[in-house]
């Protein structure tokens, strides 16, 4: 499935899976960064009973941020920060040098193609061949930045089709809290405020769960994750 | 100076030795009554402890690096508390810029006019220019729905971040006869009253307290308590009287006023933490609560004392 030989996007399998040609001020720029992350947020993570992840995992949150994924590597454990790898569109990603910078060397994406129309690779058979490297992955599976006033969007099936594939990989639901607010849609000055991460009870797909109702039940187990007092728009 | 810095070394040495007992202390009961962490009110008195030490810490290094250091300490303290209480305001997307100034334009000019000693100014900035300047930053962005409310949400978290949490290093500022280059001291007054009222309060209501003073607000104070604790700080203060400008009469009385108002302050921040439904403002130790919750009664009590000690003692 996967085509490394994709003329699109011709370097992103040597670049994006291996830290090996990786930019040199990626490291330092990437600590700046969790530093910036903290003063701003403060964030702290909500542990479920079994304590901070020590295995491989798929984590999922809810996403109304591009900081979303900063805050969950953020709290990581830095062994398991060092594996996990957010998973993000490429058309986004890879439209200027700086944004291929911060993506691809900084936090090391696995970059997909979101449109069916025009995509050469199946994003689903890109996520698994990753896991097979050993690594964690942070998935949206709203697919989008949720600017509704909404909780929470419906989920794209990528989850799902993922699951089937590893069935092996626990799926870890992961609530992000208050960084909407830090940041709305077309700020560019960021406000302090004090952000959770809170993780969930790991879930897998049951054998012959139907499609509809593992994404309802792992909607259901992040949404169960957002605080009651987290109402502000 | 010599005089002041030996004085300062007595009270830091005071302060250590004080500091070690309790911890000593503390480590007993844990081990004999709490080994399991169980017990919340030898956990409670930890906390408390192993705040103060970073308190002491903090504080010792910012005085060690002078006037510039005490200002710049309590100006990241009005940060982390105004991260705090902005967490918890039900503020809108249209109240962003008024946010960002609040944090990055009137957090820092207070700070600058308090270390340039601008009193005039510093006494009313926030009062009176952003009380003004605030709302309009809202308003420009036309989004009325709750208007009032989240203006006065964003007044009061700076009144009571940075307006108030800038009186304590605004003492450094006062011209006090007799005192030039001590004034460092009386920032530690102040400081140790608040502290000891808090930790004499809980103490005296573990031991006697039988009447709730306020159910509804904070169930753990009781009558027995506050009078304990409030007396039994005055005495502190009135024996501290050495480190101060004051005569031990006015050193107690300024402590009676300082305890009162952290009383009192602990109760209002009290009922907004129970209007907001948390029991924290934040977490900035790892279980023990936010700055908020360690600063309350110096909030409440650093301007009056301010004000008190400019009127009473100070030339300018």
């Amino acid at each position: 499935m996967a085509t490394d030989t994709d003329v699109a996007s011709p370097d992103r399998t040597s670049a994006d899976t291996h830290r090996r040609g990786r930019h040199p001020i990626a490291g330092p720029v990437s600590t700046l960064i969790l530093l910036f992350a903290r003063a701003v947020t403060a964030v702290r993570a909500n542990w479920s009973p079994a304590g901070p992840p020590a295995r491989q995992h798929v984590y999922f949150a809810n996403h109304s941020s591009h900081g979303d994924f900063i805050l969950i590597w953020t709290v990581l454990p830095p062994r398991e920060r060092r594996r996990t790898r957010p998973v993000a569109g490429a058309e986004y990603w890879l439209k200027s040098r700086l944004t291929r910078f911060i993506g691809r060397d900084v936090f090391n994406a696995v970059l997909i193609e979101r449109q069916q129309e025009t995509r050469s690779e199946d994003p689903v058979a890109r996520m698994a061949g990753t896991l097979d490297e050993g690594a964690s992955l942070i998935l949206f599976p709203e697919g989008t930045r949720n600017q509704t006033e909404d909780p929470l969007l419906p989920f794209k099936s990528g989850l799902y089709h993922l699951s089937r594939l590893r069935p092996d990989v626990e799926l870890v639901p992961v609530w992000i809290s208050n960084l909407n607010r830090v940041m709305p849609k077309g700020e560019f000055v960021p406000i302090p405020l004090i952000c959770t991460v809170t993780f969930g009870e790991p879930l897998r797909v049951h054998a012959d769960e139907p499609k509809q109702d593992f994404l309802d039940r792992a909607r259901a187990a992040l949404l169960s994750l957002s605080p009651h007092t987290d109402t502000a728009a | 100076m010599t005089e002041a810095r030996s004085d300062l070394l007595t009270l830091v040495l005071g302060i250590c030795a004080f500091l070690i007992v309790a911890t000593v202390i503390g480590q007993v009961l844990q081990r004999r009554l709490s080994p399991d962490r169980s017990n919340a009110s030898i956990e409670n008195l930890n906390a408390r402890i192993n705040a103060w030490w970073v308190m002491v810490a903090l504080i010792g290094i910012a005085f060690l690096a002078g006037r510039a250091g005490v200002i710049v300490l309590f100006a990241f303290c009005s940060f982390a508390a105004l991260r705090e209480f902005v967490t918890l305001t039900r503020t809108r997307r249209a109240d962003h810029w008024a946010l960002a100034a609040a944090f990055f334009v009137v957090l820092p000019v207070q700070y600058y006019l308090v270390a340039t000693d601008w009193y005039g100014l510093y006494a009313i900035f926030i009062p009176v220019y952003a009380f003004l300047l605030m709302p309009i930053a809202a308003v420009l962005r036309g989004d009325t729905e709750r208007f009032l409310d989240r203006v006065a949400e964003v007044q009061w978290a700076l009144m009571i971040c940075v307006f108030c949490i800038s009186h304590v290093p605004a003492l450094l500022t006062l011209q006090i006869p007799g005192y030039e280059g001590r004034n460092v001291l009386l920032i530690a007054f102040l400081v140790i009253v608040v502290q000891m009222s808090d930790v004499l309060q809980y103490v005296w209501g573990k031991l006697f307290g039988r009447t709730r003073i306020a159910p509804r607000l904070s169930p753990s104070k009781t009558v027995e308590g506050f009078l304990g604790g409030v007396a039994s700080a005055t005495l502190i203060g009135a024996a501290l009287w050495w480190i101060t400008p004051f005569t031990p009469l006015q050193a107690g009385l300024l402590a009676l006023v300082v305890t009162l108002m952290g009383f009192f302050g602990g109760l209002v921040m009290s009922a907004i933490k129970r209007d907001r439904g948390v029991k924290d403002w934040g977490h900035i130790v790892e279980g023990h609560g936010g700055l908020i919750d360690r600063l309350d009664s110096v909030i409440f009590s650093a301007p009056v004392f301010f004000h008190i000690v400019r009127y009473g003692w100070s030339l300018a």
